[in-house]
């Protein structure tokens, strides 16, 4: 028989029992449904991991720092020249490093600890510069509270939770995390911090209040104790700082004004003869996380070191591996549940049509024939339960995302796509299903080609 | 008009044994029958129930295969022929009539009488053509779109005998094709299988309980009783009959 008489014989042979082949196919859809929708919210999930894992910067962010701040080290692991050889990391290195292929922006880390003081009480924390870019990259900024930084320089500052807490007098509990950021921030924002800092200026300056230093290669730089109002402009939940483990800054500042402050930076130990300025270390962002290696192999190649968390993506890639795993084998037992119905189905519909099948050796049918039938109606219904199927799991996830998303909009958490159904889960998962349906149809339509034509046309 | 050579062997039996397995016992349904049938012959099957007509006819027909002995069909030696050839040779030599019609009853009749042509790989619009007109030689132009529930019996069996000569066999196989008939019905069909007969030069091997009516059509009678043949009878009578102008001819 041809193809197109196989494939219409079995429409019309599942159409004649409609309402048990219909019952199969829901099985099948149920199942396929349940794969659907656990391998989505699987994908979604690691989807939404990556997302905030590359806004966080961890992943497309490679340190550069230079390697004369290690010349004092008897001994180094580094590659590369020696400390001592090794370029200052200033502007000119900063704006080569920015050329580089993949290299989005390179900024300098600014980050010191000074004493900030709130209503007249001092606070001693870490405070860091952040890039304005920060604004539409950083998720950190996306859901806090107030707004970003209203210019390039402007003299405003974006609080961590903890340390508007710290200002408010509030402790924490100790494994709670329910503080109501909104109300956290609503008697701080638009309040004043007033920042002391050290200057340092260059020379010939005359110190005012403090002392001046000499560096190595002569030149001498003088430190002036400063101050600089700020405005609380906003308070954010997250850590946009996390990849500093210890080091990390609860306050930030907008990068052009930290830079303008000449804050005299502890970990900046060598300054150029010119009147460049130097930096301890640069982040340089990267387009896609996977150029980060080829940037960080070419920053060391410049003579500076360089580092990045890139290979911690394996882990995490590698995590959501085996968890979209376990997810396919609980979703897949429904459709495992679905492929006895076919079974049973088919098997039913050999019986009932014992004597059709006889008939049909009679005229002149070939085994072959018989088997291509009952394989192609088994076919159907896992094409037509896998669609189905699809598009139940497509709305069970959406409607997760939904419940989801009411449930984060209630704890005042930002919305977030936690159900992702790309093109390859939906043609994968109708594949799937037409296999496991043709699988499940061997059985039948090998028995239904063996059956005895005498036998079969003597069946009542 | 295809007309075989009259001394042309159409089924040759030799010695050819069908038994069963019925728990202990050996059911002996086909005990060493030993018959000739030339080509265009009208052989009709007589016997009581059990005597092993339908048995003999399943193993001409290649529906099933003989314990011992050989059946030639045309030259094919069935009990060498795989599965597969059997269905080719099922669908290309013979074609069968049964008592009960053997309709299938989700499809229409031009649906019943195109599935041979299915099996053929016989294009879509000529198989349609070809239906409609196999369905229009019995009579039957006017319920195509019918399912076989809503005709009635004799219109069945006309449809019937419309799929099983769709593919022109050689041989037309008829099981009890009256059985289920009343008196003139029955005559109705057995008058459309013997112009065909004539007309085609098929070979008809007919199975019936009814000595009257193997009279009336068959050339030839066969007894058999506990699966031998007991007796080969000329009927001379029906051979006139049939050689004289056709009372009927070809229908429509």
């Amino acid at each position: 028989m041809k193809l197109y008489d196989i494939a219409d014989l079995a429409v019309r042979n599942l159409r004649e029992s409609i309402f048990r082949n219909s019952l199969t196919t829901i099985g099948i859809s149920v199942g396929v449904a349940s794969l659907v929708a656990m391998l989505s919210l699987g994908i979604g999930l690691q989807q939404l991991a990556s997302r905030r894992l590359q806004k966080s910067g961890l992943f497309d962010t490679v340190v550069a720092s230079s390697r004369r701040d290690l010349r004092n080290f008897r001994e180094t692991r580094e590659e590369g020249p020696a400390p001592a050889e090794s370029p200052a990391l200033d502007e000119a290195a900063r704006k080569k490093i920015e050329e580089l292929p993949g290299v989005v922006e390179a900024y300098p880390d600014i980050r010191f600890a000074t004493d900030l003081r709130f209503e007249d009480k001092p606070h001693l924390t870490m405070v860091a510069g952040v890039p304005f870019s920060a604004k539409s990259n950083n998720d950190a900024f996306d859901g806090m509270q107030g707004s970003f930084f209203s210019s390039e320089a402007a003299a405003e500052v974006i609080l961590q939770k903890s340390f508007a807490e710290e200002l408010l007098g509030i402790k924490p509990k100790a494994g709670s995390d329910d503080t109501n950021i909104a109300e956290l921030a609503k008697p701080l924002l638009g309040k004043e911090l007033v920042m002391r800092y050290a200057e340092r200026s260059a020379p010939p300056a005359a110190p005012s209040e403090a002392g001046s230093g000499e560096l190595a290669n002569g030149a001498a730089y003088s430190v002036v104790s400063r101050q600089q109002a700020l405005k609380i402009v906003g308070v954010t939940d997250l850590d946009p700082d996390s990849m500093r483990g210890t080091a990390r800054a609860r306050v930030f500042l907008p990068l052009k004004l930290a830079q303008d402050l000449h804050v005299m930076q502890s970990g900046l130990r060598d300054t150029a003869p010119s009147d460049q300025p130097t930096y301890a270390s640069l982040s340089v962002r990267v387009g896609n996380p996977n150029q980060v290696p080829a940037v960080e192999d070419a920053i060391k190649k410049m003579g500076f070191s360089a580092f990045s968390l890139v290979d911690a993506t394996r882990s995490m890639r590698q995590f959501f591996a085996v968890l979209d795993g376990f997810l396919a084998i609980f979703g897949s037992l429904a459709l495992a549940v679905a492929s006895i119905g076919i079974v049973n189905t088919l098997v039913m519909a050999i019986l009932e049509r014992r004597r059709e099948i006889g008939i049909m050796k009679a005229l002149g049918a070939s085994d072959a024939d018989v088997r291509g039938l009952f394989f192609a109606e088994a076919g159907a219904m896992g094409l037509v339960g896998g669609a189905v199927g699809v598009s139940l799991g497509w709305a069970i996830g959406r409607l997760i995302n939904f419940g989801t998303n009411i449930y984060l909009e209630r704890q005042h958490f930002p919305p977030a796509q936690i159900w992702s159904v790309p093109l390859w889960l939906v043609l994968g998962a109708i594949a799937f299903s037409m296999v496991v349906s043709l699988l499940s149809g061997l059985y039948p339509a090998a028995r239904a080609a063996r059956l005895d034509p005498v036998q079969a046309l003597r069946y009542e | 008009m295809e007309l075989s050579d009259p001394n042309a062997l159409a089924v040759r039996t030799e010695s050819v044994c069908r038994h069963y397995r019925m728990g202990e016992a050996s059911v002996r349904a086909v005990d060493g029958i030993s018959i000739d049938i030339r080509a265009g012959e009208f052989v009709a099957l007589l016997g009581a129930s059990g005597s092993g007509k339908s048995s003999l006819l399943n193993l001409v027909a290649g529906l099933d295969r003989p314990t011992s002995g050989a059946v030639t069909v045309h030259g094919n030696n069935l009990a060498t022929l795989s599965r597969e050839q059997l269905a080719k040779y099922r669908l290309h030599t013979v074609g069968m009539v049964f008592q009960s019609f053997n309709l299938i009853p989700s499809m229409s009749l031009l649906e019943n009488v195109e599935l041979p042509l299915r099996f053929a790989e016989v294009d879509r619009r000529e198989r349609s053509a070809l239906a409609g007109t196999a369905l229009e030689r019995v009579g039957l132009s006017a319920r195509l779109a019918h399912r076989p529930m809503e005709l009635s019996g004799g219109e069945q069996q006309r449809a019937s005998l419309a799929r099983a000569l769709i593919n022109r066999p050689k041989l037309l196989l008829a099981d009890e094709p009256t059985g289920n008939l009343d008196s003139r019905t029955g005559t109705e069909i057995m008058e459309l299988i013997r112009s065909f007969n004539q007309s085609m030069g098929m070979t008809v091997l007919m199975v019936t309980h009814e000595q009257s009516l193997a009279e009336k059509y068959a050339g030839r009678m066969l007894h058999l009783a506990d699966g031998r043949l007991v007796d080969d009878v000329a009927n001379d009578n029906a051979r006139k009959r049939s050689s004289a102008p056709d009372s009927q001819g070809e229908p429509q």
